[in-house]
């Protein structure tokens, strides 16, 4: 795809490249997600399906290992459906196009490369090939304050990834030196267990904050509401609707897996940082003015919930956190499709100056409404469905601890209804009084292709719940198996049992 | 029979007189001389150990050659730099160069 | 039993079919689309209901099987005995409630269409109702709480989109805007409720026969109070009454399906599905809910006195109605039913309030509807005289008012009747107080009544724009309600819905019957003797007198104003601004100053970067010199 690119030489055949390439992808994702099910169905039980390798770096026993679980299916899924809409997306974009699709397309290698990898280092990689081209994308392509926001976001997230490198290789050597493996680190003669706990205690903070920053761990959150506010549209997309998962994934994956007495013995401290983001992010959303800094927050707020569901380290919690990433990702995909389309025809997306736009392009503002009640979490489209699992997850921890948590967890849900009836009460009911914006057109066919495809994804995971839900828990549950195994807390050094 | 001593305070004087112009002289043409008077201060110290110590190899003689045909290319290319310096601010000396800074 | 599931797909068929490509339909078609598919759903509920109750054997025990046609694994929970189930569950009261939302809702969408003639989003309108039928169903026939709750979450969004259908409006805006926050704040708790349940009853589901229900009994009565919450959000129980008044900014029809009729009765409903729990396990917590009922039932009848706006005269009874459903499931003190225990009658009574008030009150409302067509206004002062203009709607007007009065042989009687009975057994206080505010809801509606149809004319309103009579798809719905609402109080609906289940026959006490009739018949003299004359001198002359009392209820005692008080100045000032300026200020200020940092210590360091080769070469030299001294030192 990136060779198809480079060889394009007008807009049209980059055009038709992007839409064969990412067409390809989803066809891709679609076609493994159902042989994965199929072969799921058939018995094969191994953790990771699917798996590959070769030697890469042999002195520090770096593979390039690929290889596919529960997770990892949903979230290939996810990112093939991004990718392929938010190409739509961007259908219009005019400077430079080629180049802007070459980086989306890196981006976007970063992203399936990340998700498929089962080697520390690989990981790594990957997520270093997805950072570098958001640089290139906000700084050249975006809007606003679009060079502080690239620097801030690039730097906050190479920070992150400063912690996480030091984490990756304490474990490295922490497990004995002799693979970076993450499923043979996990089960390998003694495995995780045989890294240190005193060890552990320290790779563990490095590598959650690490991926945490990605993940918009409060207070590591602040790169969030201005790289996406200055982003173009698919990259807002591609960045909230995926990146950001590839923090809640690492968590999961690399530092929880890996670390699990250290989960147990830490976890709390992580656990009160993400219920501060899950309250924290709706309450701010609740006051901004500027469309793409609300659904910022409320991305704060909807991720928090993830790092905050795979902390209470049970299967449904777990599996929640999971599905929670899935509707999360196409809910902001959604969300910032239509803010982009509707920025694109006013040029503004502050809401005081924002009015009655019902009247003038109907079909984004029922987007736009359909998308704030599936972010609110209504029935029938995903939010609902990951919400509640994290929930009843979360809920089975008997503690009085998780249960205060849970349940300030649970407002969010009422202030994210606030926000989201606040600016949907602003910009698109009423009458507008702008009469600059009564001349303006509803969307493209385009734009309505991409905004259909995401509409029919979310409501299709809300319906039918039952497939996708069934197909994590089959990559959770050795996970969650593993953590629980290595036994409770050495010294429970949380003050709040 | 010359005493190695002899030659090797010879060049040694050479560099410690390349070090000093180096480090005082203002012009940068002086500078390039010095820095071609420290070249043949190796130069020499590659021949005389050649020969005093080693006389059944050449390579010091190699060296030598070598390192001479590098600083001719050199002092070409610096005095290259130095004309076009001299065309954009009509001065070479070094505490003026300032415009590169930073 | 089977077709049941048509019941739900149908309405969400034409959801589908007018929501996505309502633009392409004409007004006519969306609208027929939209009655069609109701008119199926109100057959097949009345084949369902006709099924169930007279052709299903009742068991060994005389009492009606609960049967569960659909059940299907939607979304599992991978924790012990709990998952998400979807289904469709029968019994006594989820039949009933088939037949009063299908009835109503048909009835509202054969209204709408005059009602809603030419009006823009015809279409649309048709989607929401249907999108509302749909989910109200898919409540009642829930086989477990979390199914009941996802509905509740769809009722409440459908009735945050109908009050919100005039979005051009700022009030409507508001108005839904604020039921949808409200309701949804009290959801919060009514969700930590089922959380609690599932956790320690280990399942969500009703069938309370379980030994888990036993283990979780300590927890059961937070749990219950915590759902009743969230009931008494969706039923405008006091402090959380405060949208219901506002939503009338929705279309009338929107008013009487879903504010009158069956969404506000979601959390009395709610309380009768968990019945037996209450019951068993936490009957200390059930008369709190008595208490809460009996105060909101006061408080919303006093406020109805002195409100001007004929809706919100109706949303105020509304709340009193519902109150007095809540009060007669709260007074219950057994389980069991038989004629001499009375302990369980509440439950019975409550049920068939229920169904009387929905048909009356929507009755009422259509009615309303009917005015407000004719005079374009929702004001008491617009109206008055209006019998002669529009004879069918002062005629059915005032059966439901009569209805709603107590007065037999229309259907409120029988109902209230039963409630005052159970209150009584229950407490006579209670007893008195519930026949006091009887009294007080006998007197307003005949102040609205008297207000709208006899009083003086606003002839200059009226010369400008002559009031008429509704169109036929208007007064067929009324004529048709008020038919159901002289008869309905005959049915034998003991025979049907009881606590327990078994056959219960309703007979009159007639000491307390006696009672609430005279009351209710002195209260509507004091209304004519009040309210009939012209222009209300005697009215004026007492609300002058006690002008403050009047104010005060007439802005429902403020209780909105603390209410936007707590909203704006205290959550949104003192909370959400602070975060959102710690946000920027404190944390992102952090960042930027490590980076302001880093950028200024570069460049203080720069300066050691001067540029010039010789001191370069200088510090170089030395430092070669140092190493070698170390060398040769060491």
């Amino acid at each position: 795809m990136l060779l198809g690119l480079w060889l394009a030489r007008d807009v049209k055949g980059v055009r038709a490249v992007m839409v064969a390439g990412s067409t390809a992808l989803l066809v891709l994702a679609g076609y493994l997600t159902l042989t994965f099910l199929g072969d799921r169905a058939a018995g094969a039980t191994d953790e990771m399906l699917y798996t590959a390798s070769f030697d890469w770096f042999a002195p520090l026993h770096i593979k390039y290992s690929v290889g596919v679980d529960g997770i990892s299916v949903a979230m290939l899924l996810l990112s093939a459906i991004i990718v392929f809409t938010g190409t739509f997306a961007s259908w219009q974009l005019k400077p430079l196009t080629k180049e802007y699709f070459l980086w989306f397309t890196l981006l976007s290698l970063g992203v399936f490369g990340f998700f498929i990898s089962v080697d520390m280092f690989a990981m790594f990689m990957f997520y270093e090939i997805a950072l570098i081209p958001m640089y290139l994308l906000i700084g050249v392509w975006g809007s606003g304050k679009k060079e502080y926001a690239a620097m801030k976001l690039t730097l906050m997230l190479m920070g992150g990834s400063a912690f996480l490198m030091c984490g990756i290789f304490g474990i490295f050597y922490g497990a004995g030196g002799q693979t970076m493996n993450i499923v043979e680190i996990a089960n390998h003669t003694g495995g995780a267990h045989a890294i240190d706990f005193g060890q552990q205690c320290i790779w563990f903070p490095l590598t959650f904050i690490g991926f945490g920053v990605l993940g918009a761990l409060f207070p590591f959150h602040t790169w969030s509401p201005d790289g996406h506010a200055s982003a173009p549209t698919a990259v807002s997309m591609l960045h909230a609707g995926v990146l950001m998962k590839l923090g809640g994934y690492g968590c999961f994956r690399i530092a929880m897996y890996l670390m699990p007495e250290a989960t147990h013995e830490l976890g709390w401290i992580f656990l009160i940082l993400t219920g501060i983001s899950v309250v924290y992010g709706a309450f701010s959303a609740c006051v901004q003015t500027d469309l793409k800094y609300i659904n910022a927050y409320s991305s704060v707020s909807h991720c928090g919930l993830v790092l905050f569901a795979i902390l209470m380290l049970n299967q449904t919690s777990c599996t929640g956190a999971v599905l929670q990433m899935l509707s999360h990702g196409l809910m902001t995909a959604l969300f910032f499709a239509l803010i982009g389309m509707i920025y694109g025809r006013t040029h503004t997306r502050d809401i005081r100056e924002l009015n009655g736009l019902m009247r003038i392009m109907p079909f984004l503002s029922v987007g736009y409404i359909l998308a704030g009640l599936a972010n609110l979490g209504l029935p029938g489209f995903s939010g609902f469905i990951a919400e509640m699992t994290i929930f009843v997850g979360s809920f089975q921890n008997a503690d009085t601890f998780h249960r205060v948590l849970t349940i300030a967890a649970c407002c969010s849900i009422v202030i994210t209804a606030v926000y989201i009836l606040r600016v949907v009460g602003k910009i698109l009911y009423g009458t507008c009084t702008n009469e600059h914006h009564l001349q303006l057109t509803d969307a493209t066919w385009d734009e309505r292709f991409s905004v259909i495809c995401l509409i029919l994804a979310v409501a299709a995971l809300g319906m039918a719940p039952l497939w996708v839900s069934d197909m994590i828990n089959t990559g959770v549950a050795p996970i969650v198996d593993h953590i629980h195994a290595s036994g409770q807390a050495v010294s429970s050094c949380n003050p709040f049992n | 029979m010359i005493q190695i001593e002899y030659l090797l305070v010879v060049s040694a004087v050479m560099m410690f007189a390349g070090v000093f112009g180096f480090l005082t002289r203002r012009s940068t043409l002086a500078i390039l001389l010095s820095v071609e008077l420290m070249l043949n201060a190796t130069d020499l110290n590659f021949a005389v150990f050649n020969r005093m110590l080693y006389p059944e190899g050449y390579e010091g003689y190699f060296f030598a050659l070598f390192s001479i045909a590098i600083s001719a290319a050199e002092s070409a290319i610096a005095i290259a730099i130095m004309i076009n310096i001299y065309r954009m601010i009509k001065n070479i000396q070094a505490g003026e160069l300032e415009q590169m800074k930073w | 039993m089977e077709s049941t599931i048509f019941i739900l797909l149908l309405p969400f068929l034409s959801f589908l079919l007018l929501g996505v490509f309502g633009k392409w339909f004409s007004h006519k078609a969306a609208g027929l689309i939209g009655t069609a598919s109701l008119l199926a759903v109100a057959v097949l509920s009345y084949a369902t209901a006709y099924d169930y109750f007279f052709c299903l054997e009742r068991t060994a025990e005389g009492v009606l099987p609960t049967v569960v046609p659909y059940n299907i694994h939607w979304l599992p929970f991978f924790a012990e005995g709990l998952s998400f189930d979807m289904g469709i569950m029968l019994d006594p009261i989820s039949v009933m409630m088939l037949i009063v939302i299908s009835t109503v809702s048909l009835m509202v969408h054969i209204y709408s269409f005059g009602y809603m003639h030419g009006e823009r989003g015809f279409q649309r309108y048709y989607a929401f109702l249907s999108l509302f039928t749909m989910s109200m169903l898919g409540l009642v026939v829930a086989t477990n709480i979390f199914q009941m709750y996802m509905f509740w979450e769809l009722v409440g969004v459908s009735s945050y989109l109908l009050i919100g259908f005039y979005y051009t409006s700022p009030a409507a805006i508001a108005a839904s805007k604020k039921a949808f926050i409200v309701t949804r704040f009290a959801d919060l708790f009514f969700l930590i409720g089922i959380l609690i349940y599932g956790y320690y009853c280990k399942s969500f589901g009703f069938e309370f026969d379980q030994a888990g229900f036993a283990q979780g009994a300590a927890m059961l009565p937070l749990a219950l109070f915590l759902m009743f919450i969230g009931g008494a959000g969706k039923s405008a129980m006091f402090p959380l009454h405060i949208w219901l008044p506002d939503a009338m900014e929705g279309p009338t029809p929107v008013s009487a399906l879903i504010h009158a009729a069956t969404m506000v009765v979601a959390g009395v409903f709610q309380i009768a599905r968990l019945f037996p729990l209450w019951i068993e396990y936490a009957p200390g917590t059930l008369h709190i809910v008595a208490w809460v009922g009996a105060f909101t039932a006061f408080y919303a009848a006093a406020v109805a006195c002195c409100q001007s706006d004929i809706k919100r005269v109706l949303a105020f009874s509304t709340i009193s109605q519902i109150a007095f459903m809540m009060v007669a499931l709260g007074v219950c003190t057994e389980y069991t039913t038989g004629h001499h225990h009375v302990g369980s009658l509440g439950y019975m009574a409550s049920m068939f309030h229920l169904f009387t008030h929905a048909m009356f009150k929507a009755l009422l409302f259509l009615g309303a509807g009917c005015i407000i067509h004719a005079v374009h206004s929702n004001e008491m002062s617009a109206m008055g005289g209006l019998r002669k203009y529009m004879p069918i709607t002062h005629i059915t007007f005032l059966i439901a008012c009569l209805a709603i009065s107590g007065i037999p042989p229309f259907s409120g009687f029988f109902s209230k009747d039963e409630i005052l009975t159970a209150a009584f057994a229950y407490m006579p206080a209670m007893g008195w107080i519930m026949t006091a505010i009887a009294a007080m809801t006998a007197f307003y509606m005949f102040r609205l009544y008297f207000g709208i149809f006899w009083g003086t004319e606003n002839k200059e309103l009226h010369a400008h724009h002559t009031p008429h009579e509704a169109p036929l798809t208007m007064t067929l719905p009324l004529v048709f309600l008020a038919l159901v609402t002289c008869g309905a109080g005959f049915l034998p609906f003991g025979h049907f819905v009881s606590a327990d289940g078994q056959l219960y026959d309703i007979h009159l006490d007639w000491n307390i019957a006696g009672t609430s009739i005279v009351i209710a018949v002195a209260s509507i003299f004091l209304a004519t003797y009040i309210y009939m004359g012209e222009r209300q001198p005697k009215a004026d002359a007492l609300a002058e007198k006690f002008k403050g009392l009047h104010q005060w209820a007439y802005k429902r005692f403020y209780l909105d104003e603390v209410y936007q008080y707590i909203t704006h100045r205290i959550i949104f000032a003192h909370v959400s601004k602070p975060i959102a300026w710690f946000d920027r200020h404190i944390i992102d200020g952090f960042f930027d100053f490590l980076a302001h940092g880093t950028h200024a210590l570069s460049f203080r360091i720069r300066g050691f970067q001067s540029g010039s080769v010789q001191k370069y070469a200088f510090v170089f030299l030395l430092g070669t010199l140092a190493l070698l001294a170390i060398m040769v030192l060491a």
